[in-house]
C-alpha cells in the first residue's frame, strides 16, 4: 500500500509537463545515442551531465536515465540494419536480427526487437518498485563496517566480470582508486598527489574522467576502426514493422526470459545488460524445440536479447539507489550526477528525497511507452542518422566533450587533463585494459576510503572489527571467494567466456 | 625474443604501472599512517600503492614466463596512427585555446580532421570546418550563454 501511495506520489513528479519534456529528450537522445555506433550511453550522459547542473534534480536524473534506457532500445536498429552494434548489448541481436533483415523481414525484427524492449523495460520497472523499498529498509542496518564490505563486493563483481584479465581489471580499478586520493584529504586537510598544483587540490573532477575515458576514447577508436558498412534497406510504413501472430506467439517465452534474466543480472553490480543479453538467448537456444535455426533468423533470437537488456536497467538502479553502488560505467555517472545535486542515493533516498527517488522510478513506466511510440513508428526516420558522415559526428563529440568539461570550472587546465583522460582511456582499450572498474573505482574511492578509516576508528586499527560482525564478514568472505574463483579451471572458463562475449 | 618482449604492450604497461604504484607508497610513506583518530592519509594509499607495484609485477612476470608467446599482446603501433594522430591534433588545438579561442582551434581541429584523417578534399574539409564551429560558436556562446574559451580574437 505504501509502495502504491509513493509510486502515485512518483506519477504526480513524473507528469509534470517539464519533466515528461525532459522524459522524452532523454529517450530521444538516448535512441539516438543507441543507433550511433561509437557513442555509447555512458559517454553521453558525461557529455551532458554539465549542461544539467542547474536543473531541477528529479528532470535532470529523468533525463539521463531516459538516455541510459533509451539507448538500449536504439542499438537494435544498428544490429538490425547494419550487422553493426549500437550497443554492446545489442552485439548478440546481430547474429538472428541481420538474418531476419538479409531475409527481408527487417520491419518484424525491428518490431519484435521494440515490443521485446517495452515489455523486458516495464517488467524491470516494475520489479524495481516492489524489491527496491525493502532493500532500503535492510540497507538501514548497515554501517561503516558494512558499507566497506559491500563496496569491496561490488568492486570485487565488477572486476571479475569487466575483462578476460583479472589483474588488468584489478590494476584498472587500483588507478581509479589513485585518481580519487588526488586533492586534499577531507580528514586531515593533508594534499596528497597534486604534484603542487593549487588546481588538484580540490581533486580531480569526475567530469573530466568520465568524458575523458568514454566519450574521447570512444572517438579515437572509432577513428582508428575506420569502419564502414552497408545500411539495409529501411522499411517505411507502421504495418511492415509490426510481426506476424505466429511471431509474436513464437517469442512468448522470449519475452518472459529476456524479463526475468535481464533484471537478475541487472542487480548484479558488473554483470551488465550485454552478458544479460548472452546468457538470455543462449537459455533461449536451450529450451528451443529447434536449436539449429537459430543464427538463421529466428524472431527469439532478437526477442530475448533485446528483452535482457532492456530489463537489466530496472535490476540495475536497485543497488544504485538503494544502496549508492553503482554496477557499471553508467550507472556510476548517474551516481555522480545525483551526489552533484546533492541527492544522497542509498537507504535513505526514498525518504530524504521522495520526488527523485518515486519521479524516476514513475518517469521509467512513461519513458518506455515513449520509447515504443518512438522505435516503432519512427524507426525509418532515426535509421537516416546512420547517413551522417562520421567526419563530421566525431568533431562534434570532440567538441561537446569540450564544451562539457569547459562549462563546469572555466580553466583551461581542466580541458588539459580531458585531454589526458582520453588518452588514457584509449591506451586502456588498445591494451584491453577494462574502463569500468577504473570509473568504479574513482567513484566509490572517495566513500571507501572514508568507511574504511572510519571502521578503523571505531575499533581503534583493529582489523578484525570486519570479520566480527557478521554482515560485513559475509560480504567480504564472499569478495575474497569471486577473486579466488578465476583459481578453478571451470569457473575462469565461463568467466572468460562470458566477459569476451561482452567485449 | 627479448626484443619483441619489450615492445609488448602488457609489459610496457606493466612497467610503467609499477612505477606509478611505487611513486605511491613512496608519497604515501610522508604522511602519517595512523594518527590519533585513526589510520591517517598515508594508510590506504600505502596499501593500493603496494597493490599496484605486485599486481603489475606479477602481470610483467607471467608475460616474461611466456617468452615466446609474447607478440600475441603486441600492438600495431602503425595502426594506431589515425587514433594517435586525432589525439595530437585535439591536444595542439587545446593548447591554441589561449591565443586562437575555442570556435578558431576548433575549426582548425575539424578542419585536420576531415582532410587528413578521413582524406577528404580540402574544399569538402574547410566548408565543414567553418559550418561546425559556427554552429557550435551559435548555439553555445550565443543562443545558450555558455562560456567557451576566447583567444585575442574575442572569441
Amino acid at each position: 500500500m505504501e509502495i502504491a501511495t509513493s509510486l502515485l506520489h512518483g506519477f504526480a513528479v513524473a507528469l509534470a509537463p517539464a519533466n515528461i519534456f525532459w522524459c522524452f529528450v532523454g529517450c530521444f537522445l538516448g535512441t539516438v545515442v543507441g543507433i550511433l555506433p561509437g557513442l555509447g550511453p555512458a559517454a553521453t550522459i558525461a557529455m551532458l551531465l554539465p549542461l544539467t547542473y542547474n536543473m531541477n534534480p528529479a528532470g535532470g536524473i529523468i533525463m539521463l536515465c531516459g538516455i541510459y534506457y533509451g539507448a538500449k532500445y536504439g542499438g537494435s536498429t544498428t544490429s538490425i540494419l547494419l550487422n553493426m552494434p549500437g550497443e554492446s548489448s545489442s552485439v548478440v541481436t546481430c547474429i538472428d536480427g541481420y538474418q531476419m533483415a538479409r531475409r527481408g523481414r527487417a520491419g518484424p525484427a525491428l518490431g519484435i526487437a521494440a515490443i521485446a524492449s517495452f515489455i523486458a523495460g516495464t517488467f524491470g520497472v516494475i520489479a524495481l518498485t516492489l524489491i527496491a523499498p525493502p532493500v532500503a529498509a535492510f540497507a538501514l542496518s548497515f554501517s561503516a563496517p558494512e558499507y566497506f564490505a559491500l563496496m569491496c563486493l561490488g568492486l570485487s563483481l565488477v572486476v571479475l566480470l569487466a575483462g578476460s584479465s583479472l589483474i588488468k581489471a584489478l590494476l584498472s580499478m587500483l588507478l581509479g582508486l589513485w585518481l580519487a586520493s588526488i586533492g586534499t584529504d577531507l580528514f586531515t586537510a593533508q594534499a596528497r598527489f597534486t604534484f603542487g598544483q593549487a588546481s588538484l587540490l580540490g581533486g580531480v573532477d569526475f567530469m573530466l574522467v568520465a568524458i575523458g575515458v568514454f566519450a574521447i576514447a570512444e572517438v579515437l577508436s572509432s577513428i582508428e576502426a575506420g569502419e564502414e558498412a552497408q545500411l539495409l534497406p529501411v522499411p517505411s510504413g507502421l504495418r511492415n514493422l509490426l510481426p506476424s501472430l505466429e511471431e509474436l506467439k513464437a517469442c512468448r517465452f522470449a519475452f518472459l526470459n529476456g524479463s526475468v534474466t535481464g533484471f537478475l543480472l541487472g542487480v548484479l553490480p558488473g554483470a551488465g545488460a550485454t552478458i544479460a543479453s548472452f546468457i538470455s538467448y543462449g537459455i533461449e537456444k536451450a529450451v528451443s524445440r529447434h536449436p539449429e535455426k537459430f543464427g538463421t533468423g529466428v524472431p527469439e533470437g532478437v526477442a530475448a536479447p533485446e528483452g535482457a537488456n532492456n530489463a537489466d536497467t530496472g535490476g540495475a538502479l536497485v543497488p544504485l539507489l538503494t544502496l549508492g553502488i553503482p554496477g557499471g560505467s553508467s550507472t556510476a555517472i548517474l551516481l555522480s550526477a545525483l551526489i552533484i545535486w546533492g541527492v544522497r542515493p542509498g537507504p535513505l533516498m526514498m525518504q530524504e528525497s521522495p520526488d527523485v527517488f518515486w519521479g524516476l522510478v514513475a518517469s521509467m513506466y512513461i519513458g518506455n511507452v515513449i520509447l515504443l511510440l518512438l522505435n516503432l513508428p519512427l524507426v525509418p526516420l532515426f535509421a537516416q542518422i546512420l547517413r551522417v558522415p562520421v567526419y563530421i559526428l566525431y568533431p562534434g563529440i570532440l567538441g561537446i566533450s569540450v564544451v562539457g568539461a569547459y562549462s563546469v570550472s572555466g580553466r583551461l587546465f581542466d580541458i588539459a587533463l580531458l585531454a589526458g583522460f582520453g588518452l588514457l582511456g584509449w591506451l586502456m582499450g588498445k591494451l584491453k585494459y577494462p574502463a569500468a572498474p577504473l570509473i568504479l573505482g574513482f567513484v566509490l574511492g572517495g566513500a571507501m576510503e572514508r568507511a574504511l578509516r572510519q571502521s578503523l576508528t571505531m575499533s581503534q586499527g583493529d582489523m578484525s572489527l570486519f570479520l566480527s560482525r557478521p554482515l560485513s564478514a559475509c560480504m567480504l568472505a564472499l569478495a575474497v571467494l569471486l577473486l579466488l574463483s578465476p583459481l578453478a579451471g571451470r569457473v575462469n572458463r565461463w568467466r572468460v567466456r562470458a566477459v569476451t562475449e561482452n567485449g | 625474443m627479448g626484443k619483441a618482449l619489450w615492445r609488448d604492450g602488457d609489459v610496457i604497461s606493466g612497467a610503467v604501472l609499477s612505477a606509478l604504484g611505487l611513486y605511491i607508497f613512496l608519497q604515501a610513506q610522508q604522511w602519517n599512517y595512523t594518527g590519533p583518530d585513526g589510520p591517517g592519509p598515508g594508510f590506504f594509499p600505502t596499501w593500493y600503492g603496494l597493490g599496484i607495484v605486485a599486481l603489475s609485477l606479477v602481470m610483467v612476470g607471467h608475460k616474461i614466463r611466456k617468452g615466446a608467446l609474447a607478440q600475441e599482446g603486441a600492438i600495431d603501433w602503425r595502426a594506431a596512427g589515425r587514433g594517435l594522430g586525432t589525439w595530437a591534433a585535439f591536444t595542439v588545438s587545446v593548447a591554441l585555446y589561449k591565443p586562437l579561442g575555442f570556435t578558431v582551434s576548433f575549426a582548425l581541429l575539424t578542419c585536420f580532421i576531415v582532410a587528413v584523417i578521413f582524406r577528404r578534399p580540402l574544399l569538402t574539409a574547410l566548408l565543414t570546418a567553418v559550418g561546425i564551429a559556427a554552429a557550435f560558436h551559435l548555439t553555445f556562446a550565443v543562443a545558450l550563454d555558455v562560456a567557451l574559451p576566447t583567444g585575442v580574437l574575442g572569441f
